[in-house]
């Protein structure tokens, strides 16, 4: 196993005060401390070359986590080994091995072009310059980095910024990949284009990525296996799609005219209908004969796919604080 | 080891690129380090009546210029840079080097010391065309120490530095123990008043702190105020001993911070 966590916690003490200056001049003498639980007893094991999305809402305890997994951050209880080193040793050839990008974090030298961080990195990870200058031209091919390289950091646009920040984290080949928003604020382009790039930098490298995001089109591109974690305890660990099936087992039928509006109702329910396309949500069991029925009247124009993960994690998210007994992980393929 | 020692170049070459990136904020830092000439013009006034406890005026020309060489060369603002990067999370950058942040933090400072040398430039071409160059020292011996003394007092400051920028792992703000550390480096270290001035009492606690090492001493060597190259050589010794002491203080305030870090940002 690449990563293997066992019982890990992370809590924080807090300082807590009400507004006002009669609040802040009796915190001078007298303060208040909350403890905070970001990670409250989480296990799971992911292992070479997978790629695991990381979910949850904001607060959830995924950026604590991954700041444990690479070594920042010290477990106040647990275990945690990642390629085979107890990370907040920070060992000189465990950090070789990893990387972690954080999408509202720039390590960037601001006012010096992407180069100058490249050269550091090279010197500090101690890559041969033969094997630097071959993975920069990599990189540059396969991110699209021609002519930004040479411009100040701070002249860059935010998805070429992103771009360079990937390159830069990437320049020592790590085998395990600590991903947190890589994507945000990025327009949809880019992120497909930063997409492409993680699942060929995973096939090529045969590297570990856990990828925490907004954007759950990252973690259906990316990742069949998610990890949820909600108030920080792990709330699901599995396949994507048999969370999907197990939460929401419909599937969203969408066609093009055809379909007389007295049938249309019969068919599902309706969750959509604009610019003269339906979208129907069908249970399972009925969808083979939906789908027959409207194959009959609108042809061959016609979609069958899973409900947004958006919908999926707004269901777990609901049931597991209603007291909802948590769906079990199925293994992914 | 060895691959540090093998990064430590690329990494002042990085520092030099960054300072001249920044070269107006230098500037601007080292226009607020002027107070050796606003204490020059004060004690001249006075010599120029009569010497002052044995310093003539251009005693004092000399010691406020070299102070004015020495503090610019040998100062930095590493503790201010620290305690922001610990304050904002972007220290976490550096952590994640297979390298000690020290190295990183190294390179960046020593990668300013050229610019510094070309800007305390024109003060030593005026040193060197008024009176006060008869009182620098020039034998071998006492030179060769100046030179120690000044990359001792680099060293010692930057241990200082690197000790009050690690405090920004235990307070919220490392900044108001910076301005204090500020005030007592002042009078202690002879930055305000040459310490063979100072009264008994403030000589006798200055005697036993760190500061004299950083500025007081390397200056008195320079202007010939310890004629006696042994003594000049001890002064140096414990200078460095200090140097060495410090940087490990920093070494285990850096350690012990780090487990209490709790990377925010991001």
């Amino acid at each position: 196993m690449t990563i293997e966590v066992a019982g890990l916690s992370k809590h924080f003490k807090v300082h807590r005060r009400p507004p006002g200056l009669a609040a802040a001049v009796r915190s001078l003498w007298r303060r208040r401390y909350d403890t905070v639980k970001a990670v409250d007893d989480v296990t799971f094991t992911i292992a070479r070359g997978e790629r695991v999305g990381f979910l949850g809402p904001n607060g959830a305890g995924k950026t604590t986590t991954m700041k444990v997994l690479s070594g920042l951050l010290h477990p106040t209880a647990g275990t945690v080994r990642v390629e085979g080193h107890q990370p907040f040793r920070r060992e000189p050839d465990f950090l070789r091995r990893i990387t972690l990008v954080m999408g509202q974090k720039q390590q960037l030298l601001w006012d010096l072009p992407p180069s100058e961080t490249y050269a550091l990195n090279r010197a500090v990870f101690g890559v041969d310059p033969a094997q630097a200058r071959q993975t920069i031209a990599e990189l540059t091919e396969l991110l699209g980095l021609a002519g930004l390289t040479d411009k100040p950091t701070r002249q860059l646009s935010l998805g070429e910024r992103m771009k360079c920040e990937l390159a830069a984290a990437l320049l020592h080949r790590p085998t395990t990949l600590f991903l947190d928003e890589p994507t945000i604020g990025l327009d949809v382009a880019m992120q497909v284009t930063i997409r492409d790039f993680i699942r060929d930098y995973n096939q090529r490298h045969d590297a570990t990525v856990l990828l925490t995001s907004h954007y759950m089109d990252d973690v259906v591109a990316l990742c069949p296996r998610v990890i949820v974690i909600d108030g920080g305890r792990l709330i699901h660990d599995g396949d994507l799609r048999a969370l999907v099936k197990t939460m929401i087992p419909d599937k969203l039928v969408s066609f093009t005219g055809g379909v007389p509006a007295e049938e249309v109702a019969r068919l599902g329910e309706v969750v959509k209908a604009e610019g003269g396309r339906t979208t129907v949500r069908v249970p399972e069991a009925r969808l083979r004969e939906v789908v027959s029925h409207v194959l009959d009247r609108a042809g061959a124009d016609l979609a069958v796919e899973d409900p947004p993960l958006e919908d999926v994690m707004r269901k777990l998210f609901k049931d597991k604080r209603a007291g909802a007994p948590a769906p079990a992980g199925e293994p992914a393929p | 080891m060895m691959r540090a020692a093998r990064a430590l170049p690329t990494l002042i070459r990085v520092g030099m690129v960054e300072a001249i990136a920044y070269r107006a904020e230098m500037v601007v830092w080292l226009l607020t380090t002027t107070m050796p000439l606003v204490m020059l013009g004060l004690w001249t006034s006075v010599a120029d009546e009569a010497p002052f406890r044995a310093w003539a005026t251009r005693d004092f020309v000399a010691y406020y210029l070299v102070a004015l060489v020495v503090r610019n060369l040998t100062s930095n603002w590493v503790a201010w840079q620290i305690s922001e990067e610990v304050r904002t999370g972007a220290v976490s950058g550096r952590l994640l080097r297979p390298v000690h942040p020290f190295l990183g933090y190294l390179g960046t400072h020593l990668g300013a010391v050229p610019l510094r040398a070309i800007a305390v430039a024109p003060v030593i071409a005026i040193m060197m065309a008024t009176s006060a160059r008869g009182v620098l020292v020039t034998d071998a011996a006492h030179l060769a120490l100046v030179a120690a003394a000044i990359v001792g007092a680099w060293l010692l400051t930057f241990g200082v530095f690197l000790c009050l920028g690690s405090l920004g792992f235990f307070l919220d703000k490392a900044m108001g123990i910076i301005e204090v550390y500020f005030g007592v480096f002042a009078i202690m270290s002879g930055y305000l008043i040459p310490l063979a001035l100072l009264p008994g009492w403030v000589r006798a606690i200055a005697q036993v702190l760190p500061f004299r090492s950083m500025l007081g001493d390397p200056v008195a060597i320079a202007i010939g105020r310890v004629p006696d190259a042994g003594d000049a050589a001890r002064l140096v010794a414990l200078q460095w001993a200090w140097a060495i002491g410090l940087l490990a203080l920093a070494t285990w305030l850096w350690r012990t911070g780090v487990r209490r870090y709790e990377a925010f940002g991001g």
